[in-house]
């Protein structure tokens, strides 16, 4: 793998070898009521240790149903999930539950977005990390799980650790909790880390924080990261890889460089538009992607963008009835769009660039 | 906390007070808005056939003749240090704490009320375990597994035991267990203390009919709640944490569902230890119930009081303890 | 009015079954001539003609069950008819009736005392002789003292006693200054009750009556010890001197009564003292008290008051079961009292029109059918000595008669009718039925008809029986019941139709019926020391009321009781409203 453009922040190539996480062709699909939800059609990625991944995309792409799934935590009646999701050469979908459990909260660790809901309001924070220890650590004293707990929140950046390990949930501000959260992520040391929307209900610095703590874990603790994100600040902040997804599928992924300078596919463009940029000059006002996601029950026909794609026209009818593929639009650069290559590189530099 | 519980008991307490002046009010002052005498009054506590002296009798006995605030504050000062009653070969002297003292069959209300406790309680209690375990087992398997046979057909049970009357249920229970198969026959309540065994074996089925309708309402609501809790975010994060799933339940789903079954479980006990009216009529048992509607029957004003007031005390005795009890399961409750 | 509280329960239950299971089931049951030919038991109502299952057969324990609780079971302070019949068990009266079906029933016999009253020539005083011999339940003897002690306590301490009715305090001559009652006089007494002896025991009486052996059978001349007496409590801990004692009291739940030791036979010509337990449990469904009965669980329904309606209904389809039942009399007639003193029921030809209009039938129908009453045509009731059949206002088979109704209305001078007020119990629904069926029958001849309803604890302090209120509200017609205290023609009969009874409030007289010569009929048979002249001027004044046209007669009214297999010696008596007699009943299990 070639890396074109040269950024200090990617000073570190990507490495090779296999990497720790593979997902292959992954589908998610849920039997409703009102018919067959499509939350994830087909999504492929690697991902190697020491390095994250940002996904990102708006509320219904599939994003969050791709990590979930990838914790095996779909593992309802209703869900249909076919593909392959290797993690550490062990293929997780056809393993089974007892299996996945195992994993979960060792090597697969989550963050979820609102600490607040997300911890249980009548235990301690203590006795929730606590107990998240003693799942895969059964031979561990409550004392030795007490002193690691408090270990945990000392390294996540609460001060008193010993004495707030007793307080409860509610009795935290979002930071802190945000911060528990992460220690009792982190406490089994997992090798692959997902955070979801971590940042998205904290104050603005408060998110520098929390930011600037997962960097700093993962560089400690060498784990691979999953980052999922609506925030393309999030991702230019953390992410080495972007995984850019709409209706389920991946719409486009490369490397964060490539990907932010040169994005390929509209929707990438209406994201980075819709984006408030402090390194830049304040811009007229922000553009939003106009219209709506797509229903993930009835998916647009052709590329699901199509109905909310300025340039649609221009390919000549194939948006509305052929579905895009993936292809490589730059090396390590794949984008699905019907649009040819130099016509979005022309639209890109002649009407996105200068707006952004 | 300390400092809550104190608060919440004295809260309690004043509850009670205006309970019974309100009480007080609606069976003596009521009437006397409505136009009746004192003497009108005193004659409902001589028997059939009220003689003038008997009449007045009374009247002086009960003070009637007395403006209100002052016989309230007989019936409060009664309560404290007891009441003396002049008629007879000697005064009756009403004990502390004194309830009242019927004219109808010459008796202290508390000691006669007493006596009704543990027959309630038997059943309440006994009932109440029955629905608690019956109802919180069914709700559960019923939201761990909605939409399966189980679940639909105890839902379909559950809207049976909360569409149908106790008294049908009851008096069905009766016939076929008591007399059409005379499995159950010539139930009659014995004390606990006396033959644990028939104690039981006679409470079996005003057990059953009274928690076959508080089970379903249990049913349907720990189902509800269940099926709520689990959708939490915070048990996706015990799932995640890799706990196994009958942890996940108990754990965090079971502890948040069963809060506001506590709260309703107290206030259902609570009107149930004033008496099971239905319940134990059908059954004939002479519990509290039983007490407050023969005195309503004998329109005796001092039993009817006195069974009100003890009915509002273990209202409000639950709803301390249920409120206490709350504290002390959801941490939020105890530092707002 | 001695009566059973469950009667007006157990009506407007009849009648509720009446609309399920139609007037069929009603005839069906009705009359005795059904008794042949059922399967078991000794047949439907085999206790109204003999005594069912005699047997001496000793032990077992006899339950009586009874819906609510009795006023009081101290003798000394109760007005309920089966209060009265059941406390002979552990009470002797100076009288009673002896245990005999139907009208043998109102046999009087000597209990405490060895005879029945020996009266002196002008009536005005009674003497007793006690038996000899006879001991309290502790052993201690008793005393003619004691019986003048219980007399004392029951009629002249309203305050503690309140429950029982005061025939001795308005009979017997009062001491110069007011006698105060034993509880505030503990020295004194009532000088009109001599007791020259332990033995004797002598009435002064203000004016004669010959029904005073009746008067002293009631429970309040059960001997007392006042030793014994803490007036309330006496209740919990009632000296016996029957053939059965208290063992347990708990207040409202149940009363145990087990075999006195000191009772001697010998002295008791009437009780056999068979069970070894009697236990009387109370506050019990009706329903439950049904089923405990047909199980065998239960011997005795205490109240008398007859089956719940869904049992009535389950009985009459089931030949097997309405062997077991008996239809019997209570003593008590049904009937619309028409008011004298209000317009234009002042005139005799108005009053008359209304004998005419009214359809027994149809209103038997609303009170619950035939089992539940016959249609009457007398004042007295058939069960009470006196009685003779006679039919003044008869209509072809009492449906009533438009044409002489209205030809009455137009000999009253109001041939297009008028407007009247008719009064009944809320709580009684038959009763309300009965009065709306009146209503409509009167309709038909153009007198319009208001039913007013009240409260039946107000109706006679309140509203019917002050005579000015119905005078000030038109109430021309009221709906009523009366039953006796004692089961003689005078006891029937004195309260509602003497001039001199109608009182300011409590007034049973409803009519306001006020005939000199009623009242001289009366005063001449009480007078009368012979029985059988007694019973004969009874029904002279039955048809002299009759003539007068203030009462229209509905329905006698009949109990319908289950008779358990497993008692003996049930025997269902007019003496007590119909039910069985108590004092000797045992048990066959």
């Amino acid at each position: 793998m070639t890396d074109l453009q040269k950024t200090p922040a990617d000073a570190v190539p990507a490495p090779a070898g296999d990497p720790y996480l593979s997902v292959r062709d992954l589908r998610i699909h849920f039997d409703t009521d009102d018919g067959l939800v499509r939350s994830v059609d087909g999504v492929s990625f690697d991902l190697h240790k020491g390095r994250t991944l940002g996904i990102v995309g708006e509320s219904g792409s599939g994003k969050s149903v791709t990590s979930l799934g990838i914790m095996g935590l779909h593992r309802s009646k209703r869900a249909r999930i076919t593909g392959e999701i290797w993690l550490g050469g062990e293929e997780l979908i056809a393993a089974g539950p007892e299996r996945v459990r195992q994993l979960r909260g060792r090597e697969l660790a989550m963050i979820f977005q609102d600490p607040l809901t997300a911890m249980h309001p009548y235990y301690t924070v203590g006795a929730q990390i606590v107990e998240a220890y003693r799942v895969h650590h059964p031979q561990a004293s409550r004392k030795q799980a007490r002193t690691r707990a408090i270990e945990m929140l000392d390294r996540v950046g609460i001060p008193q650790p010993d004495r707030r390990v007793d307080d409860y949930p509610h009795q935290f501000s979002g930071g802190m909790r945000q911060r528990a959260m992460i220690a009792m992520a982190l406490v089994n040391d997992p090798s692959l880390l997902i955070a979801d929307e971590p940042t998205t209900a904290l104050d603005v610095t408060v998110q520098a924080q929390i930011l600037d703590l997962i960097r700093d874990l993962q560089e400690e603790f060498g784990s691979a990261v999953v980052i999922i994100t609506h925030d393309l600040g999030v991702v230019a902040e953390l992410a080495d890889d972007v995984l850019v997804m709409y209706g389920g599928k991946c719409v486009e992924r490369g490397p964060a460089e490539t990907l932010f300078d040169a994005p390929e596919h509209p929707y990438t463009w209406g994201l980075l538009g819709s984006m408030p940029r402090l390194d830049r000059e304040l811009q007229d006002r922000l553009v939003p992607v106009r219209g709506t996601p797509p229903s993930l029950i009835n998916v647009p026909s052709g590329c699901a963008f199509h109905p909310r794609c300025p340039y649609a026209a221009l390919t000549g009818g194939r948006s509305t009835s052929e579905l895009p593929v993936l292809a490589e639009a730059a090396p390590g650069h794949l984008a699905a769009c019907h649009l040819p290559a130099d016509e979005r590189h022309r639209i890109f530099a002649e009407e996105i660039a200068p707006r952004l | 906390m300390f400092a809550y519980i104190i608060r919440r008991i004295f809260a309690a307490v004043v509850l009670l007070l205006v309970v019974s002046a309100v009480t007080f009010a609606i069976f003596f002052l009521l009437p006397r808005i409505a136009g009746e005498t004192a003497d009108q009054l005193a004659t409902q506590y001589v028997g059939k056939n009220p003689s003038p002296e008997a009449v007045a009798a009374v009247k002086q006995n009960l003070g009637l003749d007395q403006p209100l605030y002052t016989q309230y504050w007989n019936f409060l000062k009664g309560l404290v240090s007891g009441a003396e009653y002049k008629f007879g070969p000697d005064a009756a002297t009403c004990h502390v704490p004194c309830f009242g003292y019927s004219f109808k069959n010459h008796l202290e209300v508390w000691p006669e009320l007493t006596k009704r406790i543990p027959i309630t309680l038997s059943l309440a209690i006994g009932a109440a375990v029955l629905w608690l375990v019956s109802g919180v087992t069914t709700g559960v398997v019923s939201a761990l597994k909605p939409r399966s046979i189980f679940d639909r057909l105890a839902m379909g049970v559950a809207l049976a035991g909360v569409s149908l009357p106790v008294f049908f249920t009851g008096a069905l229970l009766l016939t076929v267990f008591s007399y059409e198969w005379p499995i159950l026959d010539n139930l009659q309540y014995v004390d606990f203390t006396e033959d644990p065994l028939m104690w039981a074996r006679n409470l079996i089925l005003p057990w059953i009919s009274l928690a076959f309708l508080y089970s379903a309402l249990y049913a349907r609501l720990t189902r509800a709640g269940m099926l709520e809790t689990m959708s939490e975010d915070y048990i996706r994060t015990a799932r995640a944490k890799g706990l196994v799933e009958r942890k996940v339940v108990a754990r965090h789903g079971l502890r948040a569902a069963l809060t506001p079954i506590v709260t309703i479980f107290g206030m259902d006990l609570g009107l149930l230890l004033g008496g099971a009216l239905i319940t134990e009529q059908v059954f004939s048992l002479q519990g509290v119930g039983a007490f407050a509607v023969q005195a309503i029957a004998d329109n005796d004003l001092p039993k009817i009081l006195g069974v009100t007031l003890l009915a509002a005390f273990f209202i409000v005795v639950c709803n301390l303890v249920v409120d206490l009890l709350y504290a002390l399961v959801d941490p939020r409750v105890r530092l707002s | 009015m001695r009566r059973s509280r469950t009667v007006a329960l157990t009506a407007a239950a009849a009648a509720a079954v009446l609309v399920v299971t139609g007037c069929t089931s009603g005839s069906k049951s009705s009359g005795s001539s059904s008794a042949s030919g059922s399967a078991g038991g000794a047949g439907a109502d085999a206790a109204t003609k003999g005594i069912v299952n005699a047997s001496d057969k000793k032990g077992g324990t006899v339950t009586y069950e009874m819906k609510g609780a009795p006023d009081s079971f101290d003798p000394g302070n109760t007005y309920y008819a089966y209060i009265y019949n059941f406390s002979r068990l552990y009470g002797r009266p100076l009288t009673t009736f002896a245990p005999g079906p139907g009208a043998d029933g109102n046999k009087l016999v000597p209990d405490l005392a060895e005879s029945l009253g020996k009266p002196s020539a002008d009536g005005l005083t009674w003497t007793y002789k006690l038996r000899a011999g006879l001991k309290y339940d502790d052993g201690t003897p008793i005393s003619s003292k004691d019986v003048k002690y219980a007399v004392e306590r029951s009629n002249f301490a309203p305050d503690v006693n309140s429950n029982g009715p005061t025939y001795f305090h308005d009979l017997l001559v009062d001491n110069a200054t007011p006698y105060q009652g034993p509880y505030k006089d503990k020295e004194g007494g009532l000088n009109s009750i001599e007791t020259p002896d332990d033995q004797t025991v002598v009435f002064h009486l203000k004016q004669p009556f010959a029904d005073f052996d009746y008067l002293v059978s009631a429970p309040q001349t059960a001997p007392v010890p006042q030793a014994k007496d803490d007036g309330s409590g006496y209740v919990k801990h009632v000296v016996s001197s029957g053939s059965y004692k208290f063992q347990s009291y708990e207040d409202g739940k149940q009363l145990t009564l087990v075999p006195n030791t000191n009772w001697d036979p010998a002295t008791d010509p009437i009780r056999k003292q068979l069970a070894d337990k009697i236990v009387v449990r109370m506050g019990m469904e009706q329903s439950t008290i049904d089923k405990d009965l047909i199980a065998g669980n239960a011997q005795v329904d205490l109240v008398g008051g007859g089956v719940d309606p869904q049992t009535q209904a389950q009985i009459l389809q089931n030949q097997k079961l309405k062997a077991s039942t008996d239809n019997a009399y209570g003593g008590r007639l049904v009937y619309t009292a028409i008011n004298t003193k209000v317009a234009p029921f002042d005139n005799i030809e108005c009053r008359k029109a209304v004998q005419y209009a009214i359809d027994k039938v149809s209103v038997q129908t609303t009170l619950g059918g035939p089992i539940r009453g016959q249609v009457a045509s007398t004042v007295l009731p058939p069960d009470i000595p006196g009685h003779q059949d006679f039919n003044t206002w008869e209509t072809k088979d009492n449906k009533g008669d438009i044409d002489k109704a209205k030809e009455a209305l137009k000999a009253c001078g109001k041939p297009d009718g008028f407007s009247t007020v008719i009064t009944a119990r809320t709580e009684r629904d038959p009763e309300v039925q009965a009065a709306t069926a009146i209503q409509a029958q009167l309709k038909k001849i153009g007198i319009n008809v208001e039913i007013q309803k009240y409260a039946q604890g107000k109706y006679f302090s309140d509203a019917a029986g002050v005579p000015q209120f119905t005078q000030d509200h038109n109430i021309g017609l009221m709906m009523m019941q009366w039953g006796a205290d004692w089961p003689t023609g005078y006891g029937f009969l004195q309260q509602i139709a003497d001039g001199r009874a109608i009182k300011a409030s409590g007034n049973s007289n409803l009519a306001q019926l006020n005939d000199p010569e009623v009242n001289k009929l009366l005063d001449d048979a009480i007078a009368n020391t012979d029985k059988s002249a007694r019973e004969k001027i009874y029904g002279q004044i039955d048809k002299k009321i009759m003539d007068q046209a203030v009462y229209v007669p509905l329905t006698d009214f009949k109990v319908f009781l289950y008779r358990p297999d497993s008692a003996t010696n049930l025997v269902s008596t007019s003496a007590f409203s119909g039910e069985y007699d108590y004092l000797n009943i045992g048990t066959t299990k």
